[in-house]
């Protein structure tokens, strides 16, 4: 098993190195000026220009660039942005916090409404609950995110005036007081991301815990005379779940992509909100910095998955 | 048939299953899928209203004589009413118009970026599990590749990037609409190819296609004549439910400020635009807003109905 897992990891390797490499070259070769700000300004001199070009490095053509990008990498260096002159490192970290208690609340909730529906909705199948619950599945996926969070907006703050709708990120939680706001204006950003999340885990338990109901073993554990709430939750939820504990790692990263939508509604100050800006305002460090961190993400929750699927699947062998 | 005699015994022996099958009138693959696809109502429900809006996008702007271009600030952000059914923006155009327009706009970027997944993902998948080997194990390289890449992220990158230069050569219809359907048909291949090359390995040792070998068909025809139709299931909800998955990646761009550009009234365009007026004119995000959801969901109840009536195993 152990062994499995460092041979994945350094296979991860190569195609994490393509990846940057894309990416670099991507943001590299795009036709854009890093400097195009300064270029529009009069009291930037072409001499001034040059030398910030240079102090930039940029002057090199790009594939020393990438070199010299991946090896400070190496030694934990993400370089400076152009942007605000400050370490790339030190821009993600303050927005990391706002981004990570969204989306990770975002995917638990997504996790305690999903699982239990998803199994009860498959032992009860064609029951009203059944159909009612793959109704407002198959809905939560199709609706987009950026209009469920519109929709909630005018419902909930423009109608009702209940809850704010823009997220105050220097909000300090020091009180009672200061924890219901945060609460407050937590919740609709959260029920956006995790009810779009829960409508996929629904169909996939649902569909899964089909799968295994009508197997042997569930017979056989009837036939020994085992209570109902014994065959399903030590037989057939603990099999069903392989398949979706596998689902949970994989779109974990997703649920990062989808936090740039929420965060763009609520304007809400993550990494989301950053990468956009980064983009309009070609800074390349950033884009690049942000950009291959969602690819290492994916990259590694695969790993995860796959490991996690033969943890749980003894039938599994990796050798 | 000519002449057959009725004994007794025939009036009261129940016909067998083979007998049934031989009398019955004669069915094709595509009247049981059809058959068995009109059995799902949410489905065709789904058939109706998607038709409704594709008729509505491709023929209502033609109908609806109201601009949706013509500015008039004293009409604006008026609710809904029978001049404006919509209601009008900021700058008092009518967004029924607007809607309309955006949804040519919409659905023609699902169905052409759809069309290049498919063609991307069908050629990928065949290939690699015709040839297997060397080719198969590079193909699915590469597919691991395009999978690691961060698809939300990289468009936004790409499209705002290599805008400019595309609006150029193009102009700026044109030349957004290629960047965006390009970059979200290279990016949603490779599912596709995964489930086509599968279908392909397992198809390829069968007696048929040994049989159409013997008789001299070459690779080529193997693959396109032999093997593709019997994956076609696969393709076709696949290409289904990618349309809804491209329209609200496109809205999504929009949404985001990095689509088309701010004359182009798609409907994730709409959103955006509409998203600062929330208090004072509701009605602005909620009309695109509910066509975005209304396409997306009969094309995933239509996907939905599709993945049951191509299934073989459960048609009768």
């Amino acid at each position: 098993m152990s062994r499995y897992v460092v041979r994945r990891l350094i296979t991860a390797i190569p195609t994490l190195l393509l990846i940057s490499f894309v990416l670099y070259a991507i943001l590299s070769l795009a036709p854009g000026d890093p400097l195009s700000q300064f270029a529009a300004n009069p009291a930037v001199p072409p001499e001034v220009r040059d030398n910030i070009r240079r102090s930039l490095g940029l002057d090199d053509p790009w594939p020393v660039r990438y070199v010299k990008w991946l090896f400070s990498l190496a030694q934990g260096n993400w370089g400076f942005s152009f942007g605000s002159r400050m370490q790339v490192w030190d821009l993600i970290k303050l927005r990391i916090p706002s981004t990570l208690a969204v989306v990770g609340i975002a995917y638990l909730v997504s996790l305690i409404i999903a699982l239990p529906i998803g199994i009860l909705s498959a032992i009860k199948q064609y029951s009203v609950f059944d159909h009612v619950a793959t109704t407002f599945a198959f809905i939560g996926f199709s609706v987009p995110t950026f209009f469920t969070g519109l929709l909630l907006i005018i419902i909930l703050s423009v109608k009702l005036q209940w809850l704010p709708f823009i997220y105050d990120s220097t909000l300090q939680v020091r009180d009672l007081g200061s924890l219901g706001a945060q609460l407050k204006q937590s919740i609709m950003p959260i029920a956006v991301l995790g009810l779009f999340q829960a409508a996929t885990f629904v169909r996939y338990t649902r569909a899964s815990m089909l799968e295994n109901l009508p197997q042997d073993y569930v017979r056989t554990a009837r036939a020994k005379g085992l209570a109902e709430t014994n065959v399903i939750n030590r037989h057939v939820v603990r099999n069903s779940l392989i398949p979706v504990v596998t689902l949970i790692a994989l779109s974990a990263p997703t649920v990062f992509s989808g936090a740039l939508i929420t965060e763009q509604i609520f304007r809400v100050p993550g990494i989301g909100a950053l990468l956009i800006t980064s983009i309009q305002n070609n800074d390349i460090p950033v884009i690049m910095a942000i950009t291959f961190t969602f690819s290492f993400l994916v990259v590694v929750f695969n790993v995860v998955a796959d490991v996690m699927y033969g943890v749980l699947d003894p039938r599994i062998r990796y050798d | 048939m000519t002449t057959t005699t009725v004994t007794a015994q025939d009036l009261v022996r129940l016909p067998t299953l083979t007998e049934r099958a031989l009398r019955r009138p004669a069915r094709s693959l595509w009247s049981d899928a059809w058959r068995q696809f009109q059995r799902h109502h949410l489905a065709m429900a789904g058939v109706v209203v998607f038709a409704l809006l594709l008729l509505s996008t491709l023929i209502g702007p033609l109908l609806w004589h109201t601009s949706g271009e013509s500015i008039d600030y004293g009409a604006g952000l008026q609710a809904p009413s029978l001049q404006h059914p919509f209601g009008t923006d900021d700058l008092g155009r009518d967004i029924f118009a607007r809607a309309l327009l955006g949804g040519r706009v919409s659905m023609a970027v699902g169905v052409v970026a759809v069309i290049i997944a498919i063609t991307l993902g069908t050629t990928v998948g065949a290939v690699s599990g015709f040839f297997g080997g060397r080719v198969d194990s590079l193909l699915m390289r590469l597919t691991d590749l395009f999978l690691a890449l961060p698809q939300l992220p990289l468009l936004l990158m790409v499209t705002y990037l290599f805008r400019d230069p595309l609006r150029r050569v193009f102009g700026p219809e044109v030349g957004v609409f290629l960047l965006i359907v390009g970059v979200i048909g290279v990016l949603n291949w490779m599912p596709l190819a995964r489930l086509v090359r599968a279908g392909f390995l397992s198809l390829k040792q069968k007696e048929f296609v040994e049989a159409a070998r013997c008789v001299g068909a070459s690779n080529r025809r193997l693959m396109a004549v032999h093997i593709l139709p019997n994956t076609l299931s696969a393709v076709i909800v696949a290409a289904t439910v990618g349309i809804g998955q491209a329209i609200i990646t496109e809205s999504a761009l929009s949404f985001l400020g990095l689509g088309f550009p701010p004359d182009v009234p798609t409907w994730g365009r709409l959103l955006y635009d509409a998203q600062n007026f929330l208090d004072l004119a509701p009605h602005w995000a909620i009309f695109p807003g509910l066509m975005i959801f209304l396409t997306v969901l009969s094309i995933n109840y239509i996907g939905d109905g599709l993945r049951d009536a191509l299934d073989p195993r459960k048609t009768q």
